[in-house]
């Protein structure tokens, strides 16, 4: 009897009992669907944080201040200034020193209040370079970026994201307009295009200013010469790591540290950032899964109740067939294949779910589902496995039997 | 085995046989595989190979501490085209006996030839071939698979030996119309009746074209009328040369037969004729 005349056989086994086939192939259904869901959201998440952590610009370097090794990050007491400095970025800008760095934008920021006729909207006031935009991979959607001459001639310009925008004016038209921050008034000279929010802040909410203006005119005093972050772009990706190396070297020099341990400032990339956040959110998809391969478990386990039932049940097939000369590999293989069909069907159905789940739940939750294939396909495989493993033993029950108490029973 | 085989005479059955010429006891291991060869060289010379050659065969199960000698030395020779009854109250062996005949057990002690084939040494694989080439199963229950129409039930011998879908179909169906049940192939079972439940069955055991075909209580759920029908079935299959072996503890069913063997105590009581057989008894 060939494996085609095996599976026949087995499928109008199935097909004479359809509740009973039904009801166990919901078992195996449920299972699979709720893998295939639980990896898809998984993947959605990490996706949706992936495209987050991008969205802060390609081949980003991050320079922050304060050890990685220590907890306190800063060091010092309130008010003590950033470890930071505009000098550290204006030499990680040398093209001698630092090849591989493209562009260099430090970041000086400071939470101010903006007053504009009546209107008062406290946001955080960037000072920046004129790189800023293209590290930041941002655009404009009016007027101009800060220029070089901006920063040269200290000038009161502001660039502002589009929610503050609307905060202060009730539009995004307000090239021209005039913001009064820390009693002095600045000219808006272009409006950023939307980008949403990234892992830490909104940020479409900020005014951008000249570094210059921003060291001298709105913070002065000790702190002037600190910068809170400083973002590099390398090169290319392929340079990312090389630029990494020159920055680090670099700044230890600067800041006469002897050892990365010893450095007071920390540089990650998009792609340490990327492996944090994603590394979470790996962990929960991990746990998830398991309860959903438990209840796959379950799943098995009815899959072999009810063939030990059919088994019983059929004592006298059993019987029958050996008596018209099947061989005991014919029973076991014919029970066995009744079981992965069982399996193969349920497994093929719940993927079907967790595909129909996945398209419709994300609208009704807020939340991202990716389909993996690889999950569909091996899920099925999993039922197909779950078939076989559960169903050798009531099977090869089956085979054993003596004909003639199969024949015997009633 | 060898053990049981190495008992000794038998000691003489608890009842006092009618007939001890029936009675075929067992002498030993020695004068016993001598039987077998005269027996076997014999065989050759007289004409074809018998369908059925016992040779002191014995059948013992344990369960637990208790021994149940179900066959206590059975020795029985069937030829080709011959139409026996096998006749024995319940507890006599005959059921035993009809399993070792049918393959599906195995003697514990003394030889089996089928169409000239040791079935004693074989396994369970071998077996199952066996039955499959050699034998046609006709049982009282029918045993019909209800989810199978008519052919696909008279076909599964068939699908065991391998034999082609489109072959199968045409043989189940020819089977089908040796027993007048053409125009019913494609029905179920729970859709015939019992006596065409029967035939279907017939037809089943006759389509892999075996040696034997054994017959055990065929008629026992069957109407009178039925019976009759299923009766005339077997004397035609006799008539076309078939080798008939019917079980049954009715004396009609066993006259139909030429010949009748009486099992009782797990010994053959007798063996003759049918027609000296219906005579002596009443």
């Amino acid at each position: 009897m060939n494996w085609l005349e095996t599976f026949r056989t087995g499928w109008d086994a199935i097909r004479s009992h359809r509740l009973r086939s039904g009801l166990t192939m919901l078992g195996i259904l449920i299972g699979i669907a709720a893998v295939v869901l639980t990896v898809g959201l998984g993947l959605g998440s990490q996706q949706e944080v992936g495209a987050r952590i991008s969205s802060l610009g390609s081949n980003l370097l991050i320079v922050s201040p304060g050890s990685s090794t220590t907890t306190g990050g800063l060091r010092g007491g309130f008010g003590s200034a950033s470890t930071l400095t505009i000098s550290d970025a204006n030499a990680l800008a040398s093209p001698v020193a630092a090849p591989d760095i493209k562009a260099v934008a430090p970041i000086k920021n400071s939470s101010l209040s903006l007053t504009a006729g009546s209107s008062n909207w406290t946001t955080t006031v960037v000072g920046t370079s004129p790189s800023w935009l293209d590290v930041r991979a941002r655009t404009l959607a009016a007027g101009r970026f800060l220029t070089d001459q901006d920063d040269a001639a200290v000038a009161a310009v502001t660039v502002l994201g589009s929610e503050t925008a609307t905060e202060l004016f009730g539009s995004t038209d307000v090239v021209g307009r005039t913001v009064t921050i820390n009693g002095i008034e600045f000219t808006v000279v272009g409006v950023l295009t939307p980008a949403g929010s990234d892992a830490s802040a909104n940020l479409d909410d900020q005014a951008l200013v000249p570094l210059s203006t921003s060291a001298n005119r709105l913070v002065g005093g000790s702190g002037r010469n600190a910068v809170s972050t400083i973002y590099l772009e390398a090169q290319s990706a392929d340079a990312l790591s090389a630029a990494y190396q020159e920055a680090q070297a670099l700044l230890l020099n600067l800041h006469q540290s002897t050892s990365v341990a010893a450095a007071d400032f920390t540089i990650s990339s998009q792609q340490s950032l990327l492996a944090t956040a994603t590394s979470v959110s790996k962990t929960l998809t991990i746990m998830l899964t398991g309860i959903a391969a438990l209840s796959l478990l379950v799943g098995g386990i009815g899959v072999m109740n009810i063939m030990l039932v059919s088994v019983t049940e059929r004592t006298r097939e059993i019987g029958l067939r050996k008596a018209l000369g099947a061989p005991p590999t014919a029973i076991r293989r014919q029970f066995l294949v009744e079981a992965v069909v069982l399996g193969f069907a349920g497994g093929l159905l719940g993927a079907a779910l967790g595909i129909a789940g996945a398209k419709i739940l994300p609208g009704l939750l807020d939340t991202t589902i990716l389909i993996s294939p690889t999950a569909v396909v091996g899920s099925i495989a999993i039922a197909i496995g779950i078939g076989i493993v559960f169903g050798v033993y009531p099977a090869t029950r089956a085979a054993r039997m003596a004909p003639i108490d199969a024949l015997r029973s009633e | 085995m060898p053990d049981i085989l190495t008992w000794g005479p038998q000691p003489p059955a608890p009842e006092p046989a009618a007939d001890p010429a029936g009675r075929h006891s067992a002498a030993g291991t020695d004068t016993a595989a001598s039987a077998v060869q005269v027996l076997d060289a014999a065989g050759p010379a007289t004409g074809p190979a018998p369908v059925i050659e016992l040779h002191d065969v014995t059948k013992v199960y344990a369960t637990g501490s208790l021994e149940v000698r179900a066959l206590q030395g059975v020795s029985l020779r069937i030829d080709r085209g011959e139409y026996v009854a096998i006749m024995g109250p319940s507890g006599s062996g005959k059921s035993t006996l009809m399993h070792i005949i049918g393959c599906l057990d195995v003697p514990t002690a003394g030889r089996y030839l089928l169409a000239g084939e040791d079935v004693g040494e074989m396994d369970e694989v071998e077996l199952a071939e066996v039955r499959n080439r050699q034998i046609g199963f006709v049982f009282q229950q029918f045993n019909l698979l209800p989810s199978l129409n008519a052919w696909r039930n008279v076909e599964l011998p068939l699908t065991y030996a391998g034999v082609k879908r489109d072959e199968r179909k045409r043989r189940a169906i020819e089977a089908l119309d040796r027993v007048g049940l053409a125009d019913r192939v494609g029905h179920r079972p729970g859709e015939l009746s019992g006596g065409q439940q029967q035939r279907v069955a017939v037809a089943r055991a006759l389509v892999s074209d075996p040696a034997l075909i054994l017959a055990d209580e065929p008629t026992g759920n069957l109407d009178s009328v039925a019976t009759e029908d299923a009766l005339a079935l077997f004397d035609e299959l006799h008539a076309q040369g078939r080798t008939i072996v019917l079980i049954t503890h009715e004396i009609d069913v066993a006259e139909r037969a030429r010949r009748i063997v009486r099992v009782r105590d797990g010994w053959i009581q007798s063996d003759g004729s049918s027609v000296d057989q219906a005579g002596g008894q009443t």
